[in-house]
């Protein structure tokens, strides 16, 4: 395949064989024995743009079914909201993105179950939590019943077509339509209950409150089913104050960080850790180093104006600790203040291990294992521990089993 | 010094590049113009394969006398090769990081023996 360099330049790079591509990473998994230790990767996503064929024929209304059927015809591929200028590939540096139609996998066999069990293997990871991609978008969708519509297809098919497949290594956490309160009751209600559903999954790119009202059903019909709330955060080049961004990076580097910032803040603020205190909360894809800043924002202005979050029975920074925390991308460039913030978050008990592959910035678990101040412990823990432990997943060997066992890990 | 034999001088063009194994291992071998550069293929980063990807002209923000964005451009001078996983990106004549140049690639001497082109591990 060729490929457009600089000035016009082209250059022929071969297929992509995600095998081959993370050969290093295979290499890393052998070295540190990582089938010795339960590996669980809590975000790794797909292109689920890539399989409408099979997703759009689940969607419940004949209309809108119609509607998003119809237009692809047409060549209106955009279902979902995209936005310009988000330059993921870094033209054509990562390669893995121009590439990714080339790559050949078996027929008869889903190709993303396919492709995941290939990153899997060569990261040495034994269980993901698989996510769209495009859909992280879809809190920005101008029509809720579209939303709505969407997020149901797409977990019919995930639940009825993709994880079934994948012999248990792929789990998720399911697209909730989060705009509508209603749907989303029905969405927990119909899927709660499925194979390899560990919980629900809110895409931060939103204005929605988390504190709303209509929304305390969900929460609660999650917490009685011992299910998990995830929130994954994204950029939006759309939003105004992002408007004054020139760059990706920019944009980037705030975007997933600001998300996770807005509505954690009205989680801990409007004391939702106090009305649902059995609900494991996981934050998704915002990095590490806004945590401690949170937590000092938070705690500093509740020590003045407790009178404004009357619910709360600690520190806006203790219950930051009660909730969950995903490693990617984890910011590796100040060894001390990776170390200040493992600390202040309790990462040993709070930390998950993601990612996020394909994606461009992904993380392997080299990210954490040879991070030099951590216990095995807290290595162990990080990796996959705490992940088996609230997501209920079993080891895979016989020494995962005595790791898990080892650690308090060991899901009954 | 043990020497690897990278490929017959007139099958490396301007702009092609081997990489070569060496046991555990592994060296990218590059001609750029009338030189060879070869580097270990371990990126600093995460350990990707960082002689694999792309090789591209840096990328340059020209500004005028008072300070104003002439917009991106390539440069004419400097080449960079980009590790495929994450993007980091090292100067192909130095192996050095374009981010932060006191990170730099473990450098091989390249040696030319009549037609045949080795690199030295």
């Amino acid at each position: 395949m060729e490929m457009l360099a600089e000035r016009g330049r082209r250059v022929t790079v071969e297929e992509l064989n995600t095998t081959k591509l993370l050969a290093h990473a295979r290499r890393q998994a052998v070295q540190r024995k990582y089938d010795n230790m339960l590996i669980v990767d809590c975000d790794a996503h797909h292109y689920e743009n890539e399989n409408y064929d099979q997703i759009l024929p689940f969607m419940e209304n004949d209309v809108l079914r119609q509607l998003s059927i119809g237009g692809r015809a047409l060549g209106r591929r955009g279902l979902v909201p995209s936005q310009a200028g988000f330059t993921q590939d870094m033209g054509g540096r990562v390669t893995r993105y121009p590439l990714r139609s080339t790559e050949k996998t078996e027929p008869g066999r889903i190709r993303d179950v396919q492709l995941g069990e290939r990153w899997m293997d060569a990261m040495g990871v034994d269980y993901s939590c698989l996510f769209p991609t495009g859909m992280l978008n879809i809190g920005l969708h101008p029509q809720k019943e579209m939303e709505a519509d969407l997020c149901w297809a797409y977990n019919r098919w995930l639940t009825e077509k993709v994880l079934p497949e994948s012999n248990g290594r792929f789990f998720s956490a399911l697209c909730l339509p989060f705009s509508d309160p209603e749907q989303s009751l029905r969405h927990v209600e119909t899927f709660g209950h499925r194979k390899g559903v560990t919980g629900f999954m809110v895409t931060t790119v939103r204005n929605i409150q988390v504190n709303d009202n209509a929304l305390m059903k969900v929460y609660r019909a999650m917490e009685e089913r011992d299910l998990s709330l995830s929130f994954h955060s994204g950029p939006n080049w759309s939003e105004p104050v992002f408007r004054a961004c020139n760059r990706f990076l920019s944009v980037h580097a705030l975007g997933f960080s600001f998300y996770n910032i807005l509505h954690c803040t009205n989680w801990v603020i409007n004391g939702m850790g106090e009305r649902f205190p059995k609900l494991p909360v996981i934050w998704i894809e915002a990095g590490l180093a806004w945590i401690p800043f949170l937590m000092q924002r938070l705690d500093h202005e509740y020590m003045m104006r407790p009178s404004e979050a009357p619910v709360l029975k600690k520190k806006p920074s203790d219950y930051m600790r009660d909730m969950y925390y995903s490693t990617q991308p984890i910011e590796i460039q100040d060894r001390e203040a990776m170390e200040c913030t493992f600390r202040m978050m309790n990462a040993e008990t709070q930390l998950l291990y993601a990612s996020d592959y394909p994606h461009w910035d992904f993380d392997l678990p080299s990210t954490i294992y040879d991070l030099p101040f951590l216990s095995e412990k807290a290595k162990h823990n990080i990796l996959g521990g705490t992940a088996a432990r609230i997501f209920k997943l079993l080891p895979r060997n016989d020494k995962q089993r005595e790791n898990l066992k080892k650690f308090g890990n060991l899901a009954a | 010094m043990p020497e690897k034999f990278v490929a017959k001088a007139a099958e490396l063009k301007d702009g092609d590049r081997r990489i070569i194994f060496d046991g555990d291992n592994e060296v990218g071998v590059f001609r750029y113009g009338d030189q060879y550069y070869a580097y270990s293929n371990f990126c600093l980063h995460q350990g990707g394969p960082a002689c694999e990807g792309l090789t591209i002209a840096r990328v340059e923000e020209p500004l005028n006398p008072d300070k104003t964005s002439r917009g991106l451009a390539f440069s004419s001078t400097d080449m960079n090769f980009v590790c495929p996983w994450h993007g980091y990106e090292y100067d192909i004549k130095t192996g050095e990081c374009i981010s932060d140049r006191r990170l730099k690639l473990r450098t091989y001497k390249v040696v030319q023996k009549g037609d045949d082109v080795f690199v030295v591990t």
